[in-house]
This record gives C-alpha cells, sequence and structure tokens, in this order.
C-alpha cells in the first residue's frame, strides 16, 4: 500500500482571470520529505503553495490534507488544518503594531493556548532564530534578514507538521540566505516535511549538499521533477 | 458555538486576544461618541415614558373615583331635590361620600371665566354635588334612573367622557417613550455596525495574517466584538450619567403638570442604570452579526 502523504493533489487545475495557471498537477508530499519548487516568476508557485494550505480551492482536482479532503473541509477544520502547516511568506505578514515575541506567539493566541504558559518555548525558538534581543521590536523595524527569521519561528511555534515557505530569501543577502536554508535543514532533521517555493539556484544547491532535497518545477502549467543539472 | 457562551468568553477571555486589531482612532471615537449621544437620548425617552405612565395612572385613577351631580331646579324646588338628590346618594351602593359643593367652591370653579368680581348669588346656577367613589364604585346607569326619579334635574357625570381620552393620550405617550427607546437602541445598533464594517474593512490585512496562522473566524469576530463592545459600553455610561445629571436638574413642581412631571422618582432611578449594559448587548451583537457577515465574504 502505497504511503500516505501529508499533502495530496490529485490532478489538480487552478484558473485565474480566465487562463488557466496550472494544469493536471498531481503530487504527494510524504512525511519528512525536503522539496524545492522552482519555475520562471508568474508561473504559479504561490498559487501552488496557497492551493497546499488551503488559502486557494482549486477549480478542478482535489487536495488533501493529512488524508482528509479539502472540499469537504468547514472553515473551522481548515483553520485547524492551518495549525499543522507553518507558512512562511516573501512578504512575512506581520501584525506591523504588536512587538515580534507577540507576533511569534500569535498562533499559539489563535488556537487558545496561553503564551505565558509557552513563555520557555518562544524564548527558545527566538535563541534559536538568533532574534532574542530583538523580541521586543516592531517588525517594520527588523531588517529582511530578521523578518524571515522572525516569520519561521512564527511558523514552527506550533509545532507543525508540513513548513511551505515562499521564497524566504528572496529579499536577504547570501549569508543570511544560508542562515535561514540552515534552520529549515534543521526542521526538516526533526522530522518536518518542508516545501520551498524559489527560483534561487544557488540555494537549491547548497540544500542538496546538506539534505536528500528534489525539485519540482513548474512550468507552461505543468508540475515537473526536476532534471540532475540542479 | 452560543452567542451567550461567547459573550462570557469575551468577559472573561484573554485581553490579549482583542489586541491583535490594531487600535483605530476614528472609529474608536466615534463608537465611544454615538454610544453616549444614544443612551444621553435614552435617558430622556426613558423618563418620558416613565412619566407618562405615572401620569396615565394617576389620572386615571383620580378621575375615576370622582363623579359629579348637578342640579338644575326651579328656585323654589332647589333644597328639596337637594334633599332627595343626597338620600339617593347615601343609599347609593359604591358611593363613599357625596357633599354639595359650597358657594365659594362654585364661585373659586367660575372665576377663570369670570373673573373674581362676578355676582354668582343673582345668576341661576346648578348646585353641584361631588361624589367620591369606593374601590367598587357605583353602577352610573342604575344610578342615572334612580336620580330622574327622585329629583328630575340632576345629571350625573361620571367624567368617563373626558377621563379616557386623557388616560388614552398619557398612555400614547408612554408607549411612544418605550417606541423612542426602541429606535435609539435599534439606530445605536445600525451605527455600530456601520463602524464596525469600517473597521473590519480597514483591518483586510490583519484578517488575513490571523487567518493565515490558523484563526478561526468566531476568534477573529471576539476580537472586534470584544473593542466595540466596551466602547459602546464606556460611551454609554458617559451618556446615561450626563442624562441623569440633566433630568435631575430639570425644573421641579408639584409633579401635577406634565412637564414638571418630567423625571425619575424613587425606584424609577434605577431604571437608567440598565442602559449601558444594555448598549453592550446591543454593540456585542451588532458587531458579531457585521463581523462573521465580513468575515464569510472573505475566502
Amino acid at each position: 500500500m502505497a504511503e500516505r502523504g501529508v499533502i495530496e493533489l490529485d490532478n489538480v487545475s487552478h484558473s485565474y482571470g480566465g487562463g488557466e495557471l496550472l494544469s493536471n498537477i498531481s503530487l504527494t508530499l510524504a512525511p519528512g520529505a525536503f522539496h524545492f519548487l522552482t519555475g520562471p516568476s508568474g508561473a504559479g508557485k504561490t498559487t501552488f503553495l496557497k492551493i497546499c494550505y488551503a488559502e486557494l480551492v482549486p477549480t478542478a482536482g482535489a487536495v488533501r490534507l493529512f488524508g482528509a479532503d479539502v472540499r469537504g473541509m468547514d472553515r473551522d477544520q481548515i483553520a485547524r488544518t492551518r495549525r499543522r502547516i507553518g507558512v512562511v511568506h516573501q512578504d512575512c505578514r506581520f501584525l506591523d503594531h504588536l512587538p515580534v515575541i507577540d507576533n511569534i506567539a500569535l498562533p499559539l493566541l489563535t488556537a487558545g493556548q496561553d503564551p505565558d504558559d509557552e513563555r520557555n518555548n518562544i524564548d527558545e525558538l527566538l535563541g534559536w532564530v538568533g532574534l532574542r534581543a530583538r523580541a521586543d521590536a516592531l517588525p517594520p523595524e527588523l531588517s529582511g534578514g530578521e523578518r524571515q527569521r522572525a516569520a519561521l519561528a512564527r511558523a514552527v511555534i506550533m509545532a507543525p507538521d508540513v513548513i511551505l515557505a515562499d521564497e524566504p530569501t528572496g529579499n536577504i543577502d547570501w549569508e543570511m540566505s544560508l542562515r535561514i536554508l540552515q534552520l529549515l535543514v534543521e526542521l526538516n532533521r526533526m522530522g518536518k516535511t518542508i516545501l520551498i517555493a524559489t527560483h534561487d539556484l544557488n540555494l537549491i544547491r547548497a540544500a542538496k549538499a546538506q539534505v536528500a532535497a528534489r525539485v519540482l518545477r513548474i512550468k507552461d502549467r505543468q508540475l515537473n521533477l526536476a532534471g540532475a543539472d540542479l | 458555538m452560543s452567542g451567550a457562551a461567547d459573550a462570557l468568553r469575551l468577559l472573561r477571555g484573554d485581553p490579549r486576544a482583542g489586541s491583535v486589531v490594531p487600535p483605530s482612532g476614528f472609529t474608536a471615537r466615534l463608537t465611544v461618541f454615538t454610544a453616549a449621544a444614544m443612551a444621553f437620548l435614552a435617558v430622556f425617552a426613558l423618563a418620558l415614558a416613565l412619566s407618562a405612565g405615572h401620569l396615565a395612572d394617576r389620572w386615571g385613577d383620580a378621575l375615576a373615583r370622582t363623579a359629579t351631580v348637578r342640579l338644575s331646579a326651579p328656585a323654589g324646588q332647589m333644597d328639596t331635590q337637594l334633599a332627595a338628590v343626597m338620600e339617593v346618594l347615601r343609599t347609593t351602593p359604591g358611593v363613599a361620600t357625596a357633599r354639595p359643593m359650597t358657594e365659594p367652591e362654585q364661585r373659586a370653579l367660575l372665576e377663570p371665566w369670570f373673573g373674581p368680581d362676578l355676582p354668582v348669588e343673582t345668576l341661576p346656577l346648578p348646585r353641584m354635588v361631588e361624589v367620591t367613589e369606593t374601590q367598587t364604585g357605583f353602577d352610573a346607569d342604575a344610578l342615572r334612573l334612580r336620580l330622574a326619579g327622585e329629583a328630575p334635574g340632576a345629571v350625573l357625570d361620571d367624567h368617563t367622557r373626558w377621563r379616557r381620552p386623557l388616560v388614552r393620550a398619557a398612555d400614547r405617550l408612554r408607549g411612544l417613550g418605550w417606541l423612542s427607546i426602541g429606535l435609539i437602541g435599534a439606530a445605536m445598533g445600525a451605527m455600530i455596525t456601520l463602524a464596525a464594517n469600517s473597521a473590519l474593512a480597514a483591518n483586510a490585512q490583519v484578517i488575513e495574517v490571523l487567518r493565515l496562522v490558523g484563526a478561526r473566524d468566531a476568534f477573529i469576530a471576539r476580537a472586534f466584538v470584544r473593542r466595540f463592545t466596551r466602547r459602546a459600553l464606556e460611551g454609554a455610561a458617559l451618556g446615561t450619567a450626563a442624562g441623569m445629571v440633566a433630568v435631575a436638574l430639570m425644573p421641579g413642581g408639584d409633579g401635577t403638570g406634565f412637564l414638571t412631571g418630567l423625571g425619575f422618582r424613587g425606584l424609577d432611578w434605577l431604571w437608567p442604570l440598565a442602559l449601558p449594559p444594555l448598549a453592550g448587548l446591543v454593540a456585542f451583537w451588532a458587531t458579531r452579526f457585521a463581523a462573521f457577515r465580513v468575515l464569510k465574504g472573505i475566502t
């Protein structure tokens, strides 16, 4: 019997503005897998990720998250499922009026947990991403790399099974990109499933030197496994 | 989740949950001002309703227990017929007291129309007999028949003709007062709904972020509901206090006139204290309704 994936897409197609962006895409993300998603700008990488965490419902095909079909989920079920998927966006999407520590604790708060009870975990997490000294800063006061690390901390605070990252190193220097990658590799070694959308081939090569990463490419509305050239 | 459970969670819940919505000065001030103004008006509507109610009760009670017999007879028969009228009244069940009005009392009744110097003793005026009823009252039709038999010049006026419209008017005024309170509540609900819609629209990005980190609609709605309910409570408390002071400072009187009787008496002063919690409830439901409607429209 085939292994059940944490995220499964069956013949998924998605149209936007009258044109088809993704066509008949099938994919199974196995637990603990490390994937890159690459492709030219506008190919549909962000749309693909949005489908993977149920922010978008595809116009055709089936999406199963942890075995449950998204089409059969109500809004509360989708919200609960999202707590098992940590998402890092390129623009990070913080609440700018809250300090970094509260932004990182936000998933706990929305899940009905008391952040004070998790103070040690939050502190440990801040140390892990190197932001302990910036805990009380407001997001607009952070550098690009600090924002990405804070977003990563927020994405993992609920100990999700899957981390989805959309261009997590898009606006930061190479050194900081490697730091972010290192954190994601560490998470993968802890058993988390990782899917990173990026057009940065150097980042992919750096990752492949450390983990058995598969590289998927979206091109001409199709998803394919990239060749050995990467 | 039921509304009652939501209200309880709102009151005892983690205030940090409300901090996820950034403070917005304009909608905050608008909500507090609206609640204060509406509560201020509601205090006056309440005073109107309660005063009109008291007036209706007082007029109803006072007039319902009194009647007048007017006796018109030739000068030679006046005393005989008056004695007959008094005897009829004395033996009528339901009549507590009956007393012929004195000449000065009758003069006082006519004074507003004819002035103080009218020689009433030279005029062929009817004699008036003031009748007070017992709690059970008398049978007016039977009394009229007996008076017609014993004193043909006697006419019974039990005040029904002019009592009814007065009491009806006061009752209508009381109803209008309560209707005004209802309309004020509805208007406040509508304005808070608009303010909540505006706040929700202004915080679309916040809602998006909360959704991304797994917030349920109930959590997001609660953050807005908590804020608007608190503002409405604060505003309504201010407006109610100001309204109560204004009513207390209204010129008083003997309380029998309408305007001089407008206000609260005794335990009536407790009624306005219900307005802030009511405003909070209105704000709670209005914001909850607006929040869930908006959130349902956001995919």
